[in-house]
Order: structure tokens, then C-alpha cells, then sequence
């Protein structure tokens, strides 16, 4: 991590670039960045991964929810050098070998989904919670995407689509 | 929105934390969670000359009973409202965890944050307060313990003094026949209270209330306490009249405001009834001890 030692400048200006060592989607980027750099704008500048969404701005919608170390948070509200040596997983590395994850195939074929706006931070949030959580009930699914917005489904369909990847990643009965 | 710039550092523990920001001359601030404060900064509301991020001090986050509780400061609230301590023997403090911001904010914010960023419409304060608890503050000059009444100086402002880290939450080991609850009404997940109230009770043998605690949210720039709710309480047998009383006490003593989420009058009705079933819920919890 770069440290600034220098007297402090007036607010407001350019400040020195801190390296950062983030593993995004199981691939190390090492990358320079000025401190106020929020973890959406390196997702989406810096790497050009713009799966991720910034909705409302202000830690309200959760359109930019990413897995920091398994966990997912509002990456609009969290500062790129936060995540230095951590894991971050986004929308992009769901789908792997052309094949779309429970979760994505869940809000594909329960349309869980009308403007997609939404969709990646929910998605995220929905991973998490069927890792830790493998069989949710109704209630739990609604309480884990309460902090993720949706102005278009009402929620019912989401709530269907997870329900198809919960059924989808349960090991098969014998 | 993008903060202004600012330095940043990362501290390795709180002796350094407690350097950097001493030597910031009063323009450097902690960064926990960062899930007030950042909002603050893209708002250009606050311009902080340099971030401390202290989310890679170890130690700062542990639970523990011994006597008293303990609460690291640095914990977050998804951890805290899990924790097995806290679950078993606190369930004012699930209560109060589980109902701050939603469920991705609370993966990164702290109890810490909280209480120091001292905003009157968070949750923990009013519950501090019900639980009489302790913060304790580290600086230049070592530590200090400084009891929650205190601690609360206005809207934003805390006792903290320019050097100080606040590193840990001190409650008092519940007396038997102990109950707390906290109680909120929101607009919506996420949204901060209409009106939250946070009481706890302890009975004594026969049955009468021996002590009482009363905290309200967002009821005025500080979180505020009860107190005529609570020597409404204190010697008598909780019945419905004393508990209407105490939530008709706790109704006067509020200062709530009229704004988008109500008005005055309504809000005020809010705290007396908010007080009446957080008393009643304090009190089942009690008999049951817990």
C-alpha cells in the first residue's frame, strides 16, 4: 500500500495512487488508484466490467452489489483500496463455459426480471445467500434482497428465481 | 459522486490510528464501515484531509463476557446480530442489529460507527442508553471509559476528543429477572426510524420493576432518555396502567419533529405506544431471563 506522507493539500485535489492487489472473478488485478476511487467506478472504469450497476448513488439501492471475501455489499459506498488483497466476485463471473449459473437460469426462466437494471446486484445478493443459506424459506429470501431494489417485478418473480436455484444447486436424492 | 481527495492510510493497529489521527490536526477521520461516513463524503458534506482506515486493526471486534460485556467496536452488525453471546443473552441487541439500514449495509457497517458518528436517527444509541452501557475511548493520553449519558454531546457530536478512537462497548452484567427489547417503525427497509424506542426492565422477586431503562430514536438531536418513563416504572408492578403511564411520560419527554416520515403530533403518538409494547416485550423477556 503507498503511503502519503506528504503535508495534507487543500481538499478537493489530486492525491497520490495507492497499488492495489484485488482478485476479481478469480483473476489478480494489480492496479493503481487514487484513494477516493469507489470499488464500482474501478470495477467499471478500470477494468471495464460494467456488469455491475450504479443505481441511486447513495447506498440505497443496491443495483451495485458485489461478494467482497463471499459477502455481498454496496460497492458504490466502499473505496477500491478497501478491497486490496481481498476477493471480489461481480454478475461477469457467474456464467462459466458458456454455461449460465442456478441463479442466472433461475431469473431467466421465472422472469425474474423486466428492465435487467436491478438484476446483477440482485443476482449477487442471491449467491450469497444460497451459499450460506442452501435451502431458504419465502421469508428468508425476501429479508436477504431487502437492501436490493426492484421497480418493475414486485418482487414475486425474483423471489421465484431464487427459489428455482435453490432447487436447481440441491444435490440430487439418490 | 466522487469524494473530494483525501489521504488515506491504512493503521496497523490503534496506537498508530490514534497517532495518525492526532497528528491530522483535526482533519482526519476513522473510516469502519464507511457506510455513513463515504454517503457523507460524495455529498461533499464532509472533506475529510485523510482517511484512517482502521479495518485492518486486528482485535477490535471480538465479543466477550467476563463480568461485563464487551463489544469490540469494529464488529459488524450482520456479525453482531449472529454472534452466539449476543443471540443467547442480548436479544435487545439482535433486535437493534437486525434492524439497521439493510442487509448489505450491515455486512460492512460496525456498532462503533454507530454510536460515533452520533446521528440521532441510529439504532444503537437508544439501546446504549436502555442497557446504561459504557464506550470506551483510547488517544495520546491512554484510555478512557465514559458512560453513554455522556456521550452524546449534539447532532453529530460526540464526546470523542480529536485524538480518540472509540474501541469497545462496556454493558453491565443484566441483573437476574432481565429483559430488553427494541422496537422500530420505518417507512421501508432501510429507511431511518419513524420512531424507535429500546426499554429494559428488571423485576424483582416480587415482581415489581427494581430498574428501568428507556432510550428513543430520532425523538431529537441526540438520541435521548426516558427518564420520567422510567421512574414511572421504577417500584411499581407493571400493570397496564404504569405501563400506559410510561409510554405516556415517554411521549412528553420525546422532541420529535415534523418532517416527511410525519408529523410532530404523529410521531409523538408513535413513542408513547413504541414504549408501551418495547416495555411489555422487555418485560416477557425478563420472566423468561433473558
Amino acid at each position: 500500500m503507498a503511503v502519503e506522507t506528504a503535508p495534507a493539500a487543500a481538499a478537493g485535489t489530486t492525491r497520490k495512487l495507492h497499488k492495489i492487489h484485488v482478485l476479481v472473478n478469480g483473476e489478480a488485478h494489480d492496479v493503481e488508484v487514487e484513494a477516493r476511487t469507489l470499488l464500482v467506478h474501478f470495477l467499471r472504469e478500470n477494468l471495464g466490467m460494467t456488469g455491475t450497476h450504479i443505481g441511486c448513488d447513495t447506498t440505497n439501492c443496491g443495483a451495485c452489489t458485489v461478494l467482497l471475501n463471499g459477502r455481498p455489499v454496496k460497492s458504490c459506498t466502499l473505496f477500491a483500496v478497501q478491497a486490496d488483497q481481498m476477493t471480489v466476485a461481480t454478475v461477469e463471473g457467474l456464467e462459466k463455459d458458456g454455461k449460465l449459473h442456478p441463479v442466472q437460469e433461475g431469473f431467466h426462466r421465472e422472469h425474474g426480471l423486466q428492465c435487467g437494471f436491478c438484476t446483477p446486484g440482485m443476482m449477487m445478493t442471491a449467491v450469497a445467500l444460497l451459499a450460506a443459506n442452501p435451502k431458504p424459506t419465502e421469508l428468508q429470501i425476501r429479508q436477504a434482497i431487502s437492501g436490493n431494489l426492484c421497480r418493475c417485478t414486485g418482487y414475486v418473480n425474483i423471489v421465484k428465481s431464487i427459489q428455482y436455484a435453490a432447487r436447481a444447486m440441491a444435490p440430487k436424492e439418490a | 459522486m466522487i469524494p473530494a481527495a483525501f489521504d488515506y492510510q491504512v493503521a496497523k493497529d490503534v496506537a498508530q490510528a490514534i497517532e495518525l489521527l492526532a497528528s491530522s490536526g483535526g482533519e482526519g477521520k476513522v473510516l469502519a464501515g464507511g457506510q455513513s461516513l463515504i454517503p457523507l463524503m460524495k455529498f461533499r458534506l464532509a472533506q475529510p484531509a485523510l482517511l484512517i482506515d482502521i479495518n485492518r486493526v486486528p482485535g477490535l471486534s471480538a465479543v466477550r463476557e467476563n463480568g461485563e460485556l464487551r463489544i469490540g467496536a469494529l464488529i459488524r452488525e450482520t456479525d453482531l446480530e449472529m454472534n452466539p453471546i449476543i443471540r443467547q443473552r442480548y436479544p435487545i441487541i439482535v433486535d437493534t442489529a437486525s434492524v439497521i439500514a439493510d442487509p448489505l449495509v450491515r455486512n460492512m457497517a460496525t456498532i462503533g460507527g454507530n454510536l460515533a458518528h452520533a446521528d440521532p436517527a441510529n439504532d444503537h444509541p437508544a439501546t446504549m442508553l436502555a442497557l446504561r452501557a459504557s464506550v470506551v475511548a483510547q488517544g495520546r493520553k491512554g484510555e478512557r471509559v465514559i458512560p453513554i449519558d455522556d456521550f452524546f454531546l449534539d447532532t453529530f457530536t460526540t464526546a470523542l476528543r480529536s485524538d480518540e478512537i472509540l474501541t469497545e462497548i462496556r454493558i453491565p452484567k443484566p441483573a437476574p429477572r432481565s429483559g430488553g427489547a427494541y422496537l422500530k417503525l420505518e417507512r421501508k427497509v432501510g429507511d431511518f426510524a419513524i420512531a424507535g424506542v429500546a426499554a429494559t426492565i428488571t423485576l424483582d422477586t416480587g415482581g415489581k420493576v427494581a430498574s428501568a431503562g428507556i432510550g428513543m430514536t430520532n425523538a431529537g438531536p441526540t438520541a435521548i432518555r426516558g427518564r420520567r418513563a422510567e421512574q414511572t416504572l421504577v417500584g411499581q408492578t407493571p400493570d397496564d396502567r404504569t405501563i400506559a403511564a410510561a409510554g405516556a411520560a415517554a411521549a412528553a419527554e420525546a422532541q420529535p419533529v415534523s418532517d416527511l416520515r410525519g408529523p410532530e403530533e404523529y410521531k409523538r403518538d408513535v413513542f408513547r405506544v413504541l414504549t408501551q409494547r418495547a416495555i411489555r416485550k422487555a418485560i416477557e423477556r425478563a420472566k423468561r431471563g433473558a
